[in-house]
């Protein structure tokens, strides 16, 4: 579900009793919970964040990780769409959007009345001139890709704009929400920092620490409740850990699911496991032999043991991927397609169908592709071994590994954030033309619904095009995908919030604007 | 050969090795799988943007153009801008090499006197309790990897007894108490790491001359063993010792990289990680030099106090 929790843990007698004990002593006192619940304003929040690197830039088109996304776009700047805690596009710095019923002419309305932290007020030109800065020959945006739709963007007098897009694309609006596509003025330099959120920049030295202000003139009143924010980037896990436990941050990312037993015990800390689209996955070149028989592909999925590896490399902390992307909190998730099992008879069976006795395959790895990656390899030669395929294991140098072995390599390992939507994680990765299509797919039925899906206006129907989709990815596709892997983040426990966003980590990348602390200390 | 000829012309080697260094970096850098231009797309990076990034960045231009415009611009005492963030390279570096500088000078400051009377002691009372102590503790720390001593110092001192911080970011502004107590484990770890090695050299040293011939004449003169120590042996040890205690000091400034890591210290080998990774060439190329000038320097200062300390050496040629 795309809810987060706690992490469930079996209850014993004796925590049995605790927690009944708890719920009855709580009863009198709901009504202070309830206050207590209601977001405080004030205190300082300190993170310790994986993902900081020397070289960060506060232009929007150069975020790449965890560090620059939790103060680009969860601190100094807003975006015209959020994405809720539900998963569902949500007008911010837009006030609404019209479409016209094909989907290809969207008209979004600004909000009236935001500033900038220099007090100039947001108009359509700063609005167009942000989206524009990752458009275009020169730019070397990540989300050029996803924009590449767009014919055609301009103002609609001050306060709107109209995209107006080559194809229908009915989730256009989850593009906007993108960490890339924040709002800057249109005549400043864009890596001043200066935006429409909830903070302003006081300090920030890349890869080592960020500090920012409340912003005083924020246009949300009921939001951005800290007085201040300090981010500490802090890539060893050891000392991140070190670090919360010490009580010099507050709240830290990615961490170490080895220990995580321990920390979850230690008093004062809560653990925050959501469930979002991020996949580990094994993409086969389908125009590759023998990975062009459909035949091998199936048996390569039926060979491989999930739940060994769930309980293995995640230690439980993620979900049974079915070799589609498409997560089980995600809207569109065909939640009637069976789970394929581990079934070395049935890998057997599709091998004979395919002509072969045994089979001998390279499988290159390293753990660039996600922490577990040669675990996950090794592993799976063991459970192949059964059904007769013969996996050997290359190493790859961690190095370079994106550029020289994904995209090359005919079978490998990779990992994948995921989209917030079923159509722009087909058409990123799995469309006949995209570029990160990394399994060479080209399924004339899938490129067709795609197309349709996507411009697409009734629900009903898409959830139709999308688990078809599904389905042909699943038993037609060329990627292995055994699976999802949860966020999970640890914090003081004294911190509040509501529902946690679960498409990016500390609630959707938004923790500075959405927690809060509660005013008794040490209460729970 | 006099004094002054000896470091001129060890200065003007000392140059060229540098002009070596840069350009077996740059052509390091340029071996490793990938550019800049795919390193900071990573896995995000098209033919497009990445073509649109090198063009951007002028590293589509060949090898030796590159290297040449950065030798013109470092004659005008220019080290360029980074590639990865545009900002200045002096302007990364400038605090990084501060802290870095800091971080050893303290080390150097505890760990020098400490592991030097530490060696003596131990090699006077050889063979006695202390000697054995001092060996066991100092070979524990020379065998375990830096990460080990680091962890365990913060497990114990941080987490367990909460008397230093766990993390030791420091920034300008901070006060003097904080940034000691910041610096605190660093210096702890660094520490045990270099002052070990130098004790058990500094007491091999002082053994070695025990046994000479001239103490054992002093012996049977029926000098005291203070004196004997302190007037024989001490001054022909000093040459020995320097050397080892400019190479620790050497290891000090460029050695630190895990330690660094470890305590989220931000100094310049966390700026040298970062920047091989995304192959960001001017910052790797400075920080590369640094380190280099570093060693040149710091041997150069072991030669010219070798010199000085023995008067043999200055003779003008010996057989």
């Amino acid at each position: 579900m795309l809810t987060a929790s706690p992490i469930p843990r079996p209850l014993s007698r004796r925590r049995f009793l605790a927690s009944s004990l708890g719920l009855a002593a709580a009863a009198p006192g709901l009504l202070a919970q309830t206050r207590i619940n209601r977001p405080q304003q004030g205190g300082l929040l300190r993170l310790g964040i994986s993902g900081g690197f020397t070289s960060d830039s506060l232009d929007p088109a150069r975020i790449s990780d965890a560090f620059m996304t939790l103060l680009s776009f969860g601190q100094l700047r807003n975006t015209l769409v959020e994405i809720d805690e539900q998963g569902r596009p949500r007008p911010e710095l837009a006030d609404g959007w019209d479409v016209s019923p094909d989907a290809r002419v969207w008209r979004f309305g600004l909000r009236r009345g935001v500033e900038f932290h220099h007090g100039k007020t947001l108009e359509a030109a700063d609005v167009v001139a942000s989206i524009n800065h990752h458009r275009g020959r020169q730019s070397v945006s990540p989300v050029k890709i996803l924009l590449d739709n767009i014919l055609q963007l301009r103002p609609d007098g001050k306060t709107g704009v109209v995209f107006e897009l080559r194809d229908g694309q009915a989730d256009f609006p989850f593009v906007l929400a993108d960490i890339h596509l924040t709002i800057q003025p249109h005549d400043g330099d864009v890596t001043t920092g200066v935006g429409t959120g909830g903070y302003q920049l006081v300090e920030f030295e890349p890869g080592v620490r960020s500090l920012t202000r409340r912003n005083p003139n924020y246009w949300k009143a009921d939001r951005a409740h800290f007085e201040a924010v300090e981010m500490l980037a802090i890539a060893d896990v050891n000392a991140r850990t070190a670090a919360l436990q010490t009580g010099r941050v507050d709240a830290i990312n990615r961490c170490e699911l080895k220990t995580l037993h321990l920390l979850s015990r230690l008093p004062g800390i809560q653990i925050l496991q959501t469930h979002g689209t991020k996949h580990y996955s094994l993409p086969m070149h389908t125009d590759v032999a023998p990975f062009d028989n459909p035949d091998v592909r199936l048996a390569l999925k039926y060979a491989i043991d999930r739940d060994a590896l769930l309980r293995t490399i995640l230690r439980g902390y993620g979900s049974l991927g079915n070799d589609h992307p498409i997560s089980r909190g995600q809207p569109y998730f065909a939640a009637r397609l069976a789970q394929r099992p581990y079934d070395p008879d049935r890998a057997r069976f599709h091998l004979r169908r395919a002509g072969l006795d045994g089979l001998r395959l390279r499988l290159s790895t390293s753990d660039a592709a996600f922490p577990g990656a040669v675990d996950t390899a090794v592993l799976y030669r063991e459970h192949a071994a059964k059904a007769g395929l013969t996996l050997q294991i290359v190493r790859e140098p961690a190095d370079g590994y994106w550029k020289n072995v994904w995209l090359t390599k005919p079978f490998c390992l990779c990992s994948w954030n995921g989209q917030p939507t079923a159509g722009l994680m087909f058409a990123t990765a799995y469309a006949e033309d995209a570029a990160w299509n990394d399994t060479r797919f080209r399924h004339p039925r899938f490129n067709r619904l795609l197309r349709a899906a996507r411009a697409e206006l009734d629900e009903h129907k898409r959830a139709e095009q999308y688990a078809e989709m599904q389905t042909i990815v699943r038993d037609e596709g060329g990627v292995i995908i055994p699976l999802f892997a949860a966020d999970v983040c640890a914090a003081d426990s004294r911190l509040r919030f509501g529902q946690l966003a679960s498409h990016r980590e500390l609630d959707g990348g938004r923790c500075a604007e959405r927690w809060w602390w509660a005013r008794e200390p040490g209460g729970s | 050969m006099s004094l002054r000829v000896l470091i001129v012309r060890r200065l003007a080697l000392g140059l060229l090795t540098l002009l070596a260094i840069s350009l077996i970096l740059s052509l390091g850098l340029e071996v490793l799988p990938g550019d800049v231009a795919e390193a900071v797309l990573g896995q995000s990076a098209t033919p497009d943007t990445v073509a649109a990034l090198r063009r951007q960045l002028g590293v589509d231009r060949p090898l030796h153009v590159r290297y040449l415009d950065w030798l013109a611009d470092l004659v005008r005492g220019e080290l360029g801008t980074s590639l990865a963030n545009q900002q200045p390279v002096a302007e990364l570096i400038r605090g990084r090499l501060a802290n870095t500088v800091l971080l050893a000078t303290l080390t150097a400051l505890v760990a020098v006197p400490l592991a030097l009377s530490l060696g003596l002691v131990a090699a006077v009372y050889r063979d006695r309790w202390i000697d054995k102590t001092l060996s066991i503790v100092g070979l524990s720390t020379i065998s375990l990897p830096d990460f080990f001593i680091a962890y365990l110092l913060t497990v114990v001192f941080a987490v367990r007894l909460q008397v230093f911080p766990a993390v030791s970011i420091i920034s300008p502004g901070m006060a003097l108490a904080d940034t000691l107590s910041a610096l605190s484990l660093p210096v702890l770890t660094l520490g045990l790491v270099v002052g070990a090695h130098m004790m058990r050299l500094t007491r091999a040293a002082i053994l070695n001359l025990l046994h000479s011939p001239y103490i054992e004449m002093a012996r049977l003169k029926g000098l005291s063993p203070g004196r004997i120590i302190v007037h024989h042996a001490l001054p022909n040890a000093v040459s020995p010792i320097i050397n080892v205690v400019v190479l620790n000091l050497a290891f000090l400034v460029v050695g630190v990289v895990v330690v660094e890591v470890v305590f989220v210290y931000p100094g310049l080998g966390q700026l040298l990680v970062d920047a091989v990774s995304k192959r960001d060439l001017p910052v790797v190329r400075a920080c590369g030099l640094i380190f280099a000038s570093v060693y040149v320097v710091l041997n150069l200062t072991a030669d010219v106090l070798a010199l000085l300390s023995n008067p043999r050496l200055r003779q003008p040629s010996s057989p």
